[in-house]
């Protein structure tokens, strides 16, 4: 196995070091390091950072390859610096059985270029009406932990009560999509003073909060864990804040687009912009900033939703909700958190790696910058200015909501256990 | 003119009155005259391109262009490609390829004009679009208003009804607020839209305190079928606290007007003896229509690329 030798870099934006990497760890990070053999990589300037791991990642494989696939979404993942997803279960088939876990975990193995972790439904056919094998599911060669019937809230209290008990057998946790569907009926975006303009029905901020109300309830009744898929809501962040300082075992994620768009975007009608839960308004996102600053926010992931061309070059209320994330991702934590100076590059590392492999259970990810530790680690050019075009994008589809969009940081390279996955920029394969 | 009328929150004072203006001159011009027809825009051709049912609207339409003799094509979405599951922008670049030069559009989805305006080069008319808006019903609201009081600036209006769903009322509040006139809509609170104390209107759940000072009220239609989703209890609660019926037009002022974009439930929310009244504006409004959409074509399509 290669041995490689990062010159200069800064761990973490600290003072730069040698990082060197021998046999998929990290062997030695110091001055000066110097070692036979090993293939030199000179990084002076560049941040070195823990391999990202996202915890909200739509691979659509099976059932939608023409949209993306495990092989391309992992691509995609890896130019962000990602070095493991988590795949969530609303494929078709539906990851609902021990068998299309393992499928989807199989793939992501042979593509090889991120850890791909399967999420498995929470009910069978996400139609949340009976709990799906979530025991197979979790002692399957993929290991599940985290369990959501993303893209469909489990609305049905009672089941949502089952559910979060259930998987404290294994560790589990349910992923919740917060969102009431009997107040989301034909929603189409944010439910405020544009869609009252633009006569596009509301999806209110209620619908969110409500669920989350209730669950960090349940959750504390019966002391399990849950988990809080794509927070989008100023009154979403308060709600978390109480439940943690109630000790409820409660852990929420934030995406990178409610981090930096609004539903001003909707003006457009262009459906790029569509997605699930809808983009807020200014305040929502500010709150959602300050959530992700004082750690109220555990983590951000991707929601990488991608979405073949028809199914987004329509009207609004015809198109399919969601946006590509994977390839930007850290790129709008740069230029919302960093440089407005809510989070440092400890707190990105915090937020977008370590706690996020701990709400995923995954034991060889999110770990510190240190000898011995698995090779799991970026190198971001944080002076790089990047605009944004679809057409160069990894995945296989366009549907970038930061399209000509110019954003600060560039993923130079990406190692997954000591190998590299992109270098100078550019997938190795 | 822009080239496409997409909505009527983006007319200015000056183009809505250019429109206005110019439907006043056409209407003078076809005075009396036994052929009713223009030769602006021979040679020019109008698809009307209809993904719902809407007589009405597609007749005053295809009327307009016919009387300026543009040619007029009516593209119907039920029994067309449309329903062999083609997507709007194949149809528009089908359309465009066929030698259209505008594109008179009414469909379900809200913001439907706008996104194919992105695609085709000819002008877009929004006839239209889900519960967004419907600019030319607002204009030849606007033109009846003008002719009936000899003014809008201060003309108080009341919008009453669903105003949630209603992309008239939408266009209305728009072009009535950038033309002067004072407006109030008036519904129960299920009726309008969250981010409603945004418009520039005044809001009222009370119809019976709105009427005496109104000189124009302008009557949406509510659909029966709201009450299953409980956005009222029952048909007969609607009509009484906000029908208008005979009770309730006497409340109003001597010159007031009563308006109706059609179809109407009559007994709904308009009695027929309102509908019927001399005060009553609803067949002029329709008459009026068709020198409104002959105007916003003359205007869109008239003075270009001859």
């Amino acid at each position: 196995m290669t041995s490689y030798l990062i010159k200069g870099a800064k761990p973490l934006g600290g003072g730069p070091a040698d990082v060197l990497i021998t046999d998929g760890r990290i062997a030695a990070i110091g001055d000066s390091l110097s070692a036979t053999g090993a293939e030199v990589i000179e990084a002076g300037g560049l941040i070195a950072l823990p391999g990202l791991v996202d915890l909200h990642t739509h691979l659509r494989e099976p059932g939608r390859e023409d949209a993306e696939t495990v092989e391309t979404g992992s691509r995609a993942a890896a130019l962000g610096g990602f070095t493991a997803v988590h795949a969530m279960a609303n494929t078709d088939p539906v990851a609902d059985t021990a068998g299309v876990v393992e499928q989807v975990w199989r793939l992501g193995g042979q593509a090889g270029l991120v850890d791909v972790v399967p999420v498995g439904a929470v009910t069978v056919g996400l139609a949340g009406e009976r709990l799906a094998e979530l025991g197979a599911m979790a002692d399957s060669a993929a290991r599940v932990r985290v369990f959501s019937d993303d893209g469909h809230c489990v609305s049905d209290p009672a089941l949502m009560r089952r559910a979060l008990e259930y998987v404290k057998a294994f560790d589990g946790v349910v992923a919740q999509h917060a969102e009431e569907p009997r107040l989301t009926a034909g929603a189409q975006m944010h439910e405020g003073d544009r869609s009252a303009r633009l006569g596009l029905t509301g999806w209110p901020a209620a619908a969110e909060e409500a669920i989350i109300a209730r669950d960090v309830l349940l959750a504390g009744h019966v002391g399990a864990r849950l988990h809080v898929c794509h927070v989008s809501t100023a009154g979403s962040v308060e709600l978390l804040r109480w439940a943690k300082s109630r000790g409820v075992q409660v852990t929420a994620e934030v995406t990178p687009h409610h981090l930096l768009l609004t539903d001003a975007c909707a003006e457009s009608y262009d459906p790029v912009f569509k997605v699930n839960p809808p983009l807020r308004t200014d305040e929502d996102v500010a709150a959602l900033r300050r959530g992700l600053a004082d750690g109220t926010i555990d983590a951000v992931a991707t929601d990488h939703a991608p979405h073949a061309v028809e199914d987004k070059e329509s009207e609004w209320a015809q198109a399919r909700p969601g946006m590509l994330g994977l390839e930007q991702a850290l790129a709008v934590v740069v230029e919302t958190m960093v440089e407005t100076g809510l989070l440092d590059w400890q707190g990105v590392a915090d937020r977008m790696s370590m706690r996020p492999a701990a709400i995923g259970r995954l034991a060889g990810h999110g770990r510190p910058l240190a000898p011995g530790e698995p090779a799991n680690l970026l190198l971001l050019d944080p002076a790089a200015r990047v605009t944004v075009d679809p057409a160069a994008l990894a995945s296989r589809s366009r549907n970038s909501p930061y399209a000509g969009r110019e954003l600060p940081g560039r993923v130079v390279a990406t190692f997954l256990r000591g190998t590299p996955t992109v270098l100078d920029g550019k997938a190795v394969r | 003119m822009k080239r496409h009328l997409l909505e009527s929150a983006d007319l200015d004072r000056a183009d809505a009155t250019l429109v206005l203006d110019t439907a006043a001159q056409i209407d003078q011009a076809l005075a009396g005259r036994e052929v009713k027809k223009l030769p602006t825009l021979r040679g020019r051709t109008v698809v009307n391109l209809f993904y719902e049912d809407s007589t009405r609207t597609r007749i005053s339409f295809e009327l307009a262009a016919k009387r300026l003799s543009a040619d007029v094509i009516n593209f119907s979405a039920k029994g067309s490609s449309v329903s062999k599951g083609e997507s709007l922008k194949d149809t528009a670049l089908t359309l465009e390829a066929m030698g259209s030069d505008a594109i008179v559009v009414r469909h379900g989805a809200s913001g439907a004009p706008h996104r194919l305006a992105n695609w085709v080069r000819g002008s877009v008319v929004n006839a239209g679009d889900g519960t967004h808006e419907h600019p030319t019903q607002a204009l030849l609201d606007a033109y009846t208003i003008r002719r009936r009081l000899g003014r809008l600036a201060g003309v108080r209006v009341a919008i009453v009804g669903d105003v949630l769903h209603s992309r008239v009322a939408r266009s209305n509040v728009w072009l009535l607020h950038t033309l002067g006139a004072e407006v109030t809509v008036v519904a129960p609170p299920t009726l309008l839209p969250v981010g409603v104390g945004t418009w520039p209107v005044e809001v009222s759940y009370d119809l019976d305190a709105v009427l005496p000072k109104a000189d124009v009220v302008m009557m949406l239609r509510v659909q029966g079928e709201r009450m299953n989703a409980s956005y009222f209890p029952s048909a007969r609660e609607y009509s009484r606290r906000y029908g208008l019926d005979g009770r309730r037009m006497a409340a109003l002022g001597d010159e007031a007007i009563v308006m109706h974009p059609g179809p109407m439930n009559r007994g709904m929310e308009i009695a027929a003896e309102v509908a019927d009244s001399v005060r009553s504006t609803i067949v002029e409004q329709v008459g009026n229509g068709v020198s409104v959409r002959m105007a916003v074509l003359y205007l869109l399509l008239g003075g270009r690329s001859e």
